[in-house]
C-alpha cells in the first residue's frame, strides 16, 4: 500500500525524550482526525516502544533511537521504532505478559500494552545489533477528516 | 512534585499528578515509598485525578505499592482514574487486583 505522508525523527535514549516521541507521533497522527481515545492509544504504544529502547536496548549507555511514521490511504498509521542496542535474545519470551529483565520499576507489560492498543505489532531483533518494532493502527473515518 | 502525600491515623493519601511514564515514575515511586515507610499505613488512598498520561510504568508503581501495603496488612484504594490511565490499568488486569 502506498504511503501518503511520512516523517522521521532520531533522538537520544534519554528518558526525557519519551514525552517528545509520543507527542510527535500524536501530532503526525492528527492528520487522520483521530478521536481522543485513538490519540491516547497511539501515545501509549509509542511510549512503551521508546521506553523499551531506553531501558533495555541501552541499559548502560546513551544510544540513538529512530521513529518513522507513515500514513496510508486506508486511514492507517504505521510507526516504526528502531534502536541499535543490545537486542532481544528471545522475542517470544519478551512479549510474554509480566516478563521483564528490568528492575522493579518495570512491569513487564510494555509489549502487552502495545499489542492491546495497536492493530498489529511486529518485533524484529538481532542480539548486539538492535531491535525494530513496527506497529499499525487504523483510524476510524469521521466526517470532516482532513487527509 | 508529581506526588503529594498527607496522612493521619495510618491512612496515607497520595495525590499523583502529571505524566506517569518511565521518566516520571521513579520520582513518584520514591516519594510514595518514603511516605509508606514513614507512616506504615493500613490504607493507601491513591488519587490519580491529576494524571495527564500513564503507561506501563504506572502499572509498576501501583503494583509495588500494592505489594508493600499487602506486606503491611493494609490495602490500596485508587480514586479518580482518568480514562486513558484506566485503559492502561485494565489492559494489564489491575482491575482484578485493585478496585478503581
Amino acid at each position: 500500500m502506498k504511503a501518503i505522508n511520512e516523517a522521521a525523527v532520531t533522538f537520544l535514549s534519554r528518558s526525557s525524550n519519551e514525552g517528545f516521541a509520543r507527542t510527535t507521533a500524536a501530532c503526525f497522527a492528527a492528520q487522520l482526525d483521530p478521536t481522543l481515545d485513538e490519540v491516547n492509544d497511539i501515545k501509549t504504544a509509542v511510549s512503551e516502544a521508546v521506553t523499551n529502547c531506553i531501558v533495555h536496548a541501552y541499559p548502560d549507555t546513551l544510544g540513538r533511537i529512530s521513529m518513522k511514521l507513515r500514513l496510508f490511504e486506508d486511514n492507517s498509521l504505521e510507526i516504526v521504532v528502531k534502536d541499535w542496542g543490545v537486542g532481544i535474545a528471545d522475542v517470544e519470551q519478551a512479549r510474554t505478559p509480566l516478563f521483564t529483565t528490568g528492575s522493579e520499576e518495570r512491569s513487564g507489560m510494555g509489549f502487552t500494552i502495545m499489542e492491546s492498543f495497536m492493530d498489529t505489532l511486529k518485533v524484529r531483533s538481532v542480539p548486539e545489533r538492535g531491535t525494530t518494532v513496527t506497529m499499525r493502527r487504523r483510524i476510524s473515518r469521521r466526517l470532516g477528516g482532513r487527509v | 512534585m508529581a506526588v503529594k502525600c498527607t496522612g493521619e491515623d495510618r491512612v496515607l493519601t497520595a495525590q499523583v499528578s502529571g505524566e506517569v511514564d518511565h521518566h516520571g515514575a521513579r520520582e513518584i515511586m520514591g516519594e510514595l515509598e518514603r511516605n509508606i515507610e514513614t507512616s506504615l499505613p493500613r490504607v493507601l488512598e491513591l488519587d490519580l485525578g491529576g494524571v495527564t498520561f500513564m503507561d506501563s510504568s504506572g502499572i509498576a508503581v501501583l503494583l509495588r505499592a500494592y505489594r508493600r501495603l499487602g506486606a503491611l496488612g493494609g490495602e490500596v484504594r485508587v480514586h479518580n482514574v482518568p480514562p486513558q490511565a484506566a485503559r492502561v490499568l485494565r489492559a494489564a488486569g489491575l482491575d482484578k487486583l485493585i478496585r478503581f
